[in-house]
């Protein structure tokens, strides 16, 4: 296997998605080719670096803020949608 | 509405039953959807735009087109499904017009060699690990993933920060499977290949350690 061809399959590698045999000799290519295994290394935890750091969580006094105008601008949709029909 | 409330409130009133319920004119069903996925739109939003005052207005829209258009929504997919793509929409709208660039889309630069090819094979030392929680770590990632074309940090941050299927995000975003899959390689060594700017072994060291 080259390295080209490791590096296709290296996203169903890392979700886990990989029949038996493919994942046999992508494990074997891994075993010998060290730049494949640092490159699989590093993807790794570039996934799980962005996912276990929330870079964007809205704070709850926003949210809160965000939450009150969608529901006042919800309930004068309905209001005009039930005047309309009258 | 009281059976809704009470039901919210124990946390199993179904997705559907509360889109069904928001539906015929109750409110509080509505506002419940709104608090089960505010959080995820917001950081959508935010990916997409890098403006938080933009994502503030994209979370705002797109609960009211969700909510204007609730009569359109079938319940072949799922209501967070439907929302998402309403939202990712509304993100990519404000991103035209605030770089003033009709052009945006989320096929932009997807033809980019960048990330096809690893052109950074020094590992990793010392753990990014160490530095997690701190404000020059979410400063690091932040500037990274700004860097990505807009199609390929929408994949990113739908399949593996919001931790949906390829199938689902292929729905969202009205893209083939084939298409999220390879978007999702690209977009994963190109911030893998960003990021080792940071954290490659200083030390020309295997990074083994
Ligand atoms: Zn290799």
């Amino acid at each position: 296997m080259k390295c080209t061809e490791f590096l296709k399959e290296l996203t169903d590698y890392l979700d886990g998605r990989i029949n038996e045999n493919l994942r046999v000799e992508l494990d074997e290519h891994l075993h010998w080719c060290h730049e494949c295994h640092v490159v699989m290394n590093t993807t790794k935890k570039t996934i799980e670096i962005y996912r276990d750091n929330q870079i964007y969580e809205l704070p709850e006094d926003l949210r809160n803020r965000l939450h009150q105008a969608i529901m006042s601008k919800c309930r004068k949709t309905k209001s005009e949608k039930t005047t309309s029909h009258e | 509405m009281e059976t809704i409330q009470k039901k919210a409130e124990e946390g199993i009133t179904s997705e559907l039953a509360l889109v069904q319920a928001a539906k015929k004119g109750d409110l509080e069903a509505f506002s419940e959807l709104v608090k089960r996925y505010d959080r995820n739109v917001f950081r959508i939003a935010q990916h997409i735009t890098h403006n938080e005052e933009d994502a503030q207005d994209v979370v705002q829209d797109a609960f009211l087109k969700a909510y204007q258009n609730l009569e359109q929504f079938q319940g072949n997919s799922k209501f967070y499904t439907w929302l998402v793509r309403i939202a990712v929409n509304e993100a990519l709208m404000r991103l035209r017009k605030r770089r003033n660039d009709r052009t945006v889309s989320l096929d932009e630069d997807v033809e980019t060699e960048e990330g096809s090819i690893p052109r950074e094979v020094a590992g990793w030392a010392p753990n990014p690990e160490q530095l997690y929680g701190t404000s020059e770590l979410g400063d690091i990632l932040k500037k990274t993933i700004q860097g990505l074309s807009p199609g390929f940090r929408t994949v990113f941050v739908l399949r593996d920060v919001e931790g949906l299927s390829t199938e689902e995000t292929a729905e969202m975003l009205n893209l083939s499977i084939p298409a999220v899959k390879s978007r999702l390689l690209r977009a994963r060594l190109q911030l893998r290949d960003r990021l080792a700017k940071y954290f490659k072994s200083k030390r020309g060291g295997d990074g083994q350690r």
